[in-house]
């Protein structure tokens, strides 16, 4: 469908810095408050107050820049964007116009055949938040709204990339991979439901290989990496059924609404803001000082990608384990923890994929960094199994109550007699048991159904409360029964 | 010279509802104001850079510390309409 | 009585805190029918403040050379719990839950605030008529007007309704007004005073500043409210000095420069012989002339006819009947801000916010704005060659006197008032009038003395020079009780 066009698209993102105060004053910015118990006359706007800009906040716009290989700009400043909305106190927001923190980086994203492509970041700048608005109803039919400002303020670092992404699946990627960045390099919690990372998109079509962009839509109102996908691939269609129509596509906002599954266009006749930007006059110039940006330059940590690319080198795991476990940085922690603890790569990384992200979120930083169940002890456990104490299936179990206890693997073995039986003439005796007990699984057994046997190993297993070393008890079984049934 | 038009789309953009005949007088002083000013427009400014700030200071910020904030009683105590802790609005039109 | 004599008669037992507040109190409850220099008077919190004043007096621990001082504030300034107006119907009843700094600063000082200072509303004129409250008239001819926008407080100190007062000057509304009421005003250095509670009108002119009714009252308070602000970024972290401490030094070999261009065409003949004939004071106290020009001069006005109302239009873009103030009802949320901003402001404010809109809108802003910004550097150059080769400049403060009421209706005549202080605003340079003489008829004439960045002792010296040479600092207007 797509074939007859080109489809460009560019992401702005608005991320909310985990900075513990505010980006002009020192009210706290954690989430949840009740209403207008997180503010002051300065995020309030009020008449006589006057904003100074939060050095946290340049630090970590300036770790961004530098992740994202941005030139930071040591010379930026910030301007005054006026409009008129109830939920901007002072109805201008201070941002940046001219004169950004950043400009000109790049992200690498991978795509889900394995292709990778770059994509330009055009700027990076700091800005403060708005306040909220709730409706009583839609905001179509509220006959009022209420107000509350405990967001606005709150620091806020807008990106947005060049119009390089070519298709929906693009965006998705390019989202997910932005994010991570965000949440490896702890500027940002990267939490799409609770707001603090926000997603606008430019796309237009232009026919395959023409020179010449179309006409720029811009979509709102998208609050999850799917539902981006989704409203781009809706976009896709519409404009596509349009220009194949011979229509003329308008230049306008859209509201993606989730539930109906189509992009509206907003009530209102859409004109360019004038948003009469002029550098602030309360703030002063930032020259920040080379040395310092060098030192956060020294800091950045290993960011996603290139972790990612060394979990496949150095521990030969497969693209998909090691994607998985880096999806944070706290899990691609713990992972290597546990590694250099427990030299098995591929057995640990099975182990957290199918075992520890059932209970824990892979991507919540706090989450892995405070679980009770610690590299350490992931290794503990591990070693049980190496040395026979336990059978795969009881570390299982045991893993379910370190969980939730914290205990140590040995700690818990000893406490409920979980070592395994691996004594072979206590299994031999056991499996004698278990075969005088299934006559019908011996004669089937003569009869040549050898899958017989299975029902004898799950007795037995069954009969040592799951102690019995099973790959011994298989063994075993095998060689009573043909020595039983041999004719 | 500021026509008419402009005008009406000033007092929109700075949200001040003006009668017909407040328009027009608000036309005709802003006119006479630019007048004068327009002689800026002939002073030579090239490779002068513009001020914003009169006395140059670079680099004020502050640390990331939280600072007491204002009980939600006293940031609403003046507010016009208020619902529980909430400021009210009327309905938002988009405009 | 000025402030150091009042502190001084405190010390000795003359008198108290308590009496001079309640004479003072007294005296406004007269007077103020008259003068209308005060929107609110603060009595109880007076008489409070003064009792706390009596009792560190009693036990011989002043805090210091403004403790039991009686002084307004310009209604521009938040104070905590009363109610601030900026002389605006917009703000009428708003009660700000904070102090301004320099509220603070005089308040742990022991300033006795006797009340909050008639203006022109939202610190935009030069006459105070545009007060949408009250009207302030000219304690020396009560047919004309204070001056503008600081009219209240040069007029309460001018009649002895307060001893000292703060004021903010952004294209001369300190200097201006002192000038037209014979006091001593001052604006200082920009970001020598922090603006953290000025309810802002262009930040980027705005200069909080003192009201005395001689050189050391105005050095006293200037040495109370200057210094470094955390809550200002723009506020100077730089030592302050003893202003009062050098006062009293001689001006011997002071160089000071009298610009070509403040002495016009159309200036009032008696301003600038009274001023002529002050400047030679100060050459016999020692000082030497030079004749010095500054070109740029005559741009400044409309300079500051670009810059100021741009930043007005975006500083007041906040008086919305959202979170305070006014709130006109409409049918929906714009219909709502745009009746209650029409109803709210008066007729000047809403000029300059259409000025301000209309310079920075699309397609304007670099003819508009972008070259006011960089003939404003021009303005500030000229004034650092200057002070290359002199110490002080110094000219008339206004180039007319007090006019009537209703005497420039047209916005632009109001604004040529202020075509010898807007310079010293656009290059933050600080400045100082003087009283330095009278017209026949009797009404009051401004010197005013220009110095560098930062250095507001040589201005209040040698203005203090002055004043030792003269006595105009000691007539006070009659007004009948």
């Amino acid at each position: 469908m797509t074939a007859r066009y080109d489809v460009v698209i560019g992401l702005e993102v608005h991320a909310q810095l985990t900075t513990r105060t505010k980006m002009f004053c020192g009210c706290p910015t954690t989430f949840g408050a009740p209403p207008n118990t997180q503010t002051c006359p300065v995020c309030q706007g009020m008449p006589g107050t006057l904003p100074v800009v939060n050095r946290r906040a340049i630090e970590y716009g300036v770790r961004t820049a530098l992740a994202f290989n941005c030139r930071v700009n040591a010379a930026c400043r910030f301007a005054r964007k006026h409009y008129y909305y109830p939920d901007m106190p002072k109805n201008f927001q201070i941002s940046q116009y001219e004169e950004p923190l950043a400009e000109e980086g790049r992200l690498d994203i991978d795509l889900a055949d394995g292709a990778s492509r770059t994509i330009g970041i055009q700027r990076l700048h700091l800005e403060e938040d708005v306040g909220k608005l709730v409706h009583e109803g839609t905001l179509e039919t509220a006959q009022s709204s209420l107000v509350d400002f405990n967001r606005a303020g709150v620091p806020l670092m807008e990106t947005v990339s060049k119009p390089e992404i070519r298709s929906p699946e693009e965006a998705a990627a390019y989202l997910r991979a932005f994010r991570a960045v965000l949440v490896y390099l702890g500027v940002c919690d990267g939490n799409m439901e609770e707001g603090s990372l926000r997603c606008d998109a430019n796309i237009s079509l232009k026919p395959a290989g023409a020179a010449e962009l179309g006409t720029k839509v811009e979509i709102k109102n998208m609050n999850s990496f799917r539902n981006v996908q989704r409203a781009l691939e809706f976009e896709v269609t519409r404009q596509t059924e349009a220009l194949d129509r011979g229509q003329r596509i308008v230049q306008e906002t859209r509201l993606w609404d989730a539930d109906r599954g189509y992009t509206r266009s907003m009530r209102s006749k859409e004109f360019a803001h004038d948003y009469r930007y002029f550098p602030e006059p309360d703030l002063v110039p930032l020259e920040l000082d080379a040395a310092w940006i060098e030192e956060i330059r020294r800091a950045l940590p290993e960011l996603p990608r290139a972790r990612r690319q060394r979990f496949v080198a150095a521990y030969g795991l497969p693209a998909y384990d090691a994607a998985l476990l880096t999806q944070s940085r706290a899990l691609a922690e713990y992972y290597e923890a546990a590694v250099r603890d427990f030299p098995q790569p591929k057995l640990v990384s099975n182990w957290i994929m199918s075992e520890l992200l059932r209970a824990l979120p892979g991507d919540d930083e706090r989450a892995i960094e405070h679980a009770k169940l610690t590299p350490a002890r992931l290794a503990g456990l591990l070693r049980l199994i190496e040395d026979g104490t336990i059978s795969g299936k009881i570390a299982k179990t045991v893993f379910e109550t370190m969980l939730a206890t914290g205990e140590e693997a040995s700690a818990i073995v000893r406490r409920e007699g979980l070592t395994q039986v691996a004594d072979a003439d206590a299994l031999a005796r056991m499996v004698a048991s278990a075969i005088a007990a299934n006559p019908r699984a011996v004669d089937d057994y003569r009869k040549g159904k050898t899958v017989a046997s299975k029902a004898v190993v799950g007795h037995v297993m069954k009969a040592s409360g799951g102690r019995a070393n099973p790959a011994m008890v298989s063994k075993l079984v095998e060689e009573q029964l043909e020595k039983l049934t041999k004719r | 010279m500021i026509s008419r038009e402009d005008v009406v789309h000033v007092a929109r953009l700075a949200r001040l509802a003006l009668t017909d005949a407040e328009l027009e007088t608000m036309r005709e002083q802003l006119n006479a104001i630019l007048a004068h000013i327009d002689a800026l427009k002939a002073v030579d400014t090239r490779g002068i850079e513009p001020t914003s700030h009169a006395v140059p200071q670079f680099n004020v910020m502050r640390d990331d510390e939280p600072r007491p904030c204002v009980s939600a009683e006293e940031m609403l105590a003046n507010a016009p309409d208020r619902a529980g802790e909430f400021f009210r609005v009327p309905r938002i039109i988009e405009e | 009585m000025k402030i150091h004599e009042l502190t001084a008669a405190y010390t000795r037992g003359e008198t108290t805190p308590s009496r001079v507040t309640n004479e003072y109190l007294e005296r406004i409850a007269k007077l103020d029918d008259k003068v209308g220099a005060y929107i609110t008077v603060t009595a109880e919190q007076a008489r409070s403040a003064a009792r706390a004043a009596d009792d560190r007096y009693r036990v011989g621990r002043p805090l210091g050379p403004l403790d039991g001082a009686p002084i307004t504030l310009k209604d521009v300034f938040c104070t905590k719990g009363v109610r601030t107006t900026c002389a605006s119907k917009i703000l009428e009843s708003f009660v700000p839950p904070y102090d301004a700094t320099v509220t603070e600063r005089l308040a742990k000082a022991g300033a006795i605030l006797l009340g909050k200072a008639n203006m022109d509303e939202f610190a935009m004129g030069s006459s105070t008529e545009h007060s949408a409250l009250r009207v302030t008239r000219n304690p020396w001819d009560l047919t004309r007007v204070p001056g503008g926008s600081s009219g209240g407080p040069a007029a309460a100190v001018a009649a002895g309704l307060a001893a000292g007062g703060l004021g903010t000057d952004t294209g001369g509304s300190i200097r201006q007004p002192a000038a037209f009421c014979g006091v001593v005003g001052l604006k200082p250095t920009y970001g020598r005073v922090s603006r953290y509670g000025l309810v802002a009108f262009a930040s980027s002119l705005d200069h909080p500043g003192p009201f005395g009714g001689d050189v050391l009252d105005t050095a006293l308070l200037l040495g109370a409210i200057a210094g470094h602000d955390p809550n200002d970024a723009t506020s100077i972290d730089a030592p302050v000095p003893n202003y009062a401490a050098e006062l009293d030094r001689d001006v011997r070999g002071l160089r000071l420069g009298v610009p070509d261009e403040y002495f016009i065409d159309g200036m009032d003949p008696e301003v600038e012989r009274t001023v002529r004939a002050a400047i030679d004071v100060l050459k016999a106290q020692g000082a030497t002339l030079e004749r010095i020009s500054l070109p740029a001069t005559p741009h400044a006005l409309a300079t500051y006819y670009v810059i100021a109302p741009a930043e007005a239009s975006s500083n007041l873009a906040r008086y919305d009947g959202v979170k305070y103030g006014l709130r006109v009802p409409g049918h929906d949320l714009i219909d709502m801000e745009s009746r209650t901003r029409a109803a709210g402001f008066g007729a000047e404010v809403r000029r300059r916010i259409m000025l301000g809109t209309y310079v920075l809108s699309a397609g304007y802003y670099d003819a508009y704005y972008g070259q006011a910004q960089k003939v404003r550097t021009l303005v500030r150059r000229e004034f650092d060659a200057a002070f290359s080769r002199v110490d002080l400049i110094v000219a008339p403060t206004t180039p007319n006197v007090p006019f009537k009421h209703g005497e420039k209706a047209d916005p632009i005549a109001m604004y040529l008032n202020d075509v010898f202080t807007i310079p010293a605003d656009m290059a933050g340079v600080p400045a100082i009038s003087v009283p330095c003489g009278f017209t026949a008829s009797g009404l009051p004439i401004g010197l005013q003395l220009i110095g560098r960045a930062l250095d507001e002792a040589t201005v209040l010296r040698a203005a203090r020079a002055y004043e030792r040479a003269t006595s105009w600092h000691t007539r006070r207007p009659e007004l009948a009780a």
